[in-house]
């Protein structure tokens, strides 16, 4: 075999293990569920505390439990880590507003 | 070549023009202050509407979209003919007038019987240390009697403030801050509310009714915030019915794909406070209609 199909096979089987490592790693199980569900819930109820939760936030959650409760782990924990994300945003969005809306004031 | 001023000196005098500049150019803060002043807010706020839409009369605001086409405003007119708030405005006199099972009924509740009092509210409660809104009022009027409170976004509540607000059609709305630090909190509340970002869409009430009114979103024209609470409440095509305030703030906090407050709840008594402050002297209109 010559060097440069040697180096083509090895950089092919490291990017195959390097996908393999990456989606066993995405791939969720049922605690990886209800971890990511409990840190969006918490977060969640972070912005609700600020009187800014999010629509899209709720609609994350509800497919997260909707998944976990078929058995598809995957798209559960995907869902769930979404509506983290979104519940985070608002968070940031209703603190910065705090001072921020002066600055549309009529005045 | 020499300057002939020293570099450091340059720096220092461009600075100071700078700042001098700066100082005679901005005579106002560059953001609003955070001592509320009522009366100056809404004679900002009117001046900015009436400045952007320098054809219209005051009284035009109330009439919102309406106003702002001529397209529009022909259906206005046709629409007025026979209005669809009419079967509203009935069931609401109807229901106004029929005593509850004690034997009182809301004409108790209220100064004057209730009639034409609208332009009066909300108004700041001493004793509660909160907003009262007319639909709030009602509902206590009903619990007060025995009867069980009515849904603030549905029907029943928008034929009654509908049959009240045709009593005080073309009074001026004439809400008062007491001296009372609780008063102006919640005036201040309210106002931080309007223009507070928020949803995912990043939307204030004030994006849409001070940045865009006139402008389209989608199919409607965006209503100046002005006088935007004098017509209600509203028959709205778009909900095929009626409309209360209650009903406008929560749809519209939905609409930036925000979770909507409970009716009633403190912010939006604050924020109707706000509203229709700065719409002092502005006729009421209600009930309207709008697309």
């Amino acid at each position: 075999m010559s060097n440069p199909m040697r180096a083509l096979i090895v950089v092919l089987s490291s990017a195959w293990l390097i996908a393999g490592a990456g989606s066993a790693w995405a791939a969720g199980s049922e605690t990886d569920f209800k971890a990511a569900y409990a840190a969006a819930e918490a977060a969640n109820t972070q912005a609700g505390a600020l009187r800014d939760q999010w629509t899209v936030t709720a609609a994350a959650l509800a497919a997260a439990k909707k998944a976990a409760a078929g058995g598809d782990f995957d798209q559960a924990v995907a869902h769930a880590r979404e509506a983290e994300a979104l519940a985070k945003a608002s968070i940031f969005q209703a603190t910065s507003e705090q001072e921020a809306w002066k600055n549309l004031e009529i005045y | 070549m020499r300057s002939a001023i020293p570099p450091a000196s340059a720096a220092l005098a461009l600075a100071a023009l700078a700042l001098a500049a700066l100082a005679f150019a901005a005579p106002r803060p560059a953001v609003a202050a955070d001592t509320p002043d009522p009366v100056a807010d809404a004679a900002a706020f009117q001046k900015y509407f009436t400045n952007k839409f320098p054809k219209l009369k005051l009284e035009d605001f109330v009439n919102g979209p309406y106003s702002l086409n001529e397209d529009m405003h022909r259906q206005w007119v046709e629409k007025e003919e026979f209005p669809p708030y009419d079967f509203s405005l009935d069931l609401g006199k109807e229901m106004f007038a029929k005593p509850f099972k004690n034997g009182k009924s809301y004409a108790d509740c209220f100064p004057n019987q209730g009639i034409g009092i609208r332009q009066n509210y909300p108004y700041f409660d001493a004793k509660e240390g909160k907003v009262v809104t007319l639909e709030l009022a009602l509902n206590r009027c009903r619990e007060a009697n025995g009867e069980p409170p009515f849904s603030y976004v549905k029907d029943e509540m928008a034929a009654l403030t509908a049959y009240m607000a045709f009593t005080s059609r073309g009074k001026p709305f004439d809400i008062k801050i007491p001296n009372d630090p609780r008063a102006l909190a919640a005036y201040q509340n309210g106002k931080r509310y309007f223009y507070t970002r928020r949803g995912q869409l990043n939307f204030s009430c004030a994006s849409c009714h001070v940045q865009s009114p006139g402008q389209r979103i989608r199919a409607e024209i965006l209503a100046p915030a002005l006088g935007i609470l004098n017509a209600m409440p509203i028959y709205r095509s778009e909900w095929g019915g009626m409309g209360t305030i209650s009903r406008r703030f929560i749809s519209c906090n939905s609409q930036t794909r925000a979770v909507p407050l409970d009716p009633q709840a403190d912010e939006y008594r604050d924020l109707e406070y706000y509203l229709s402050y700065v719409s002092n002297g502005l006729p009421i209109s209600g009930p309207g209609a709008r697309p």
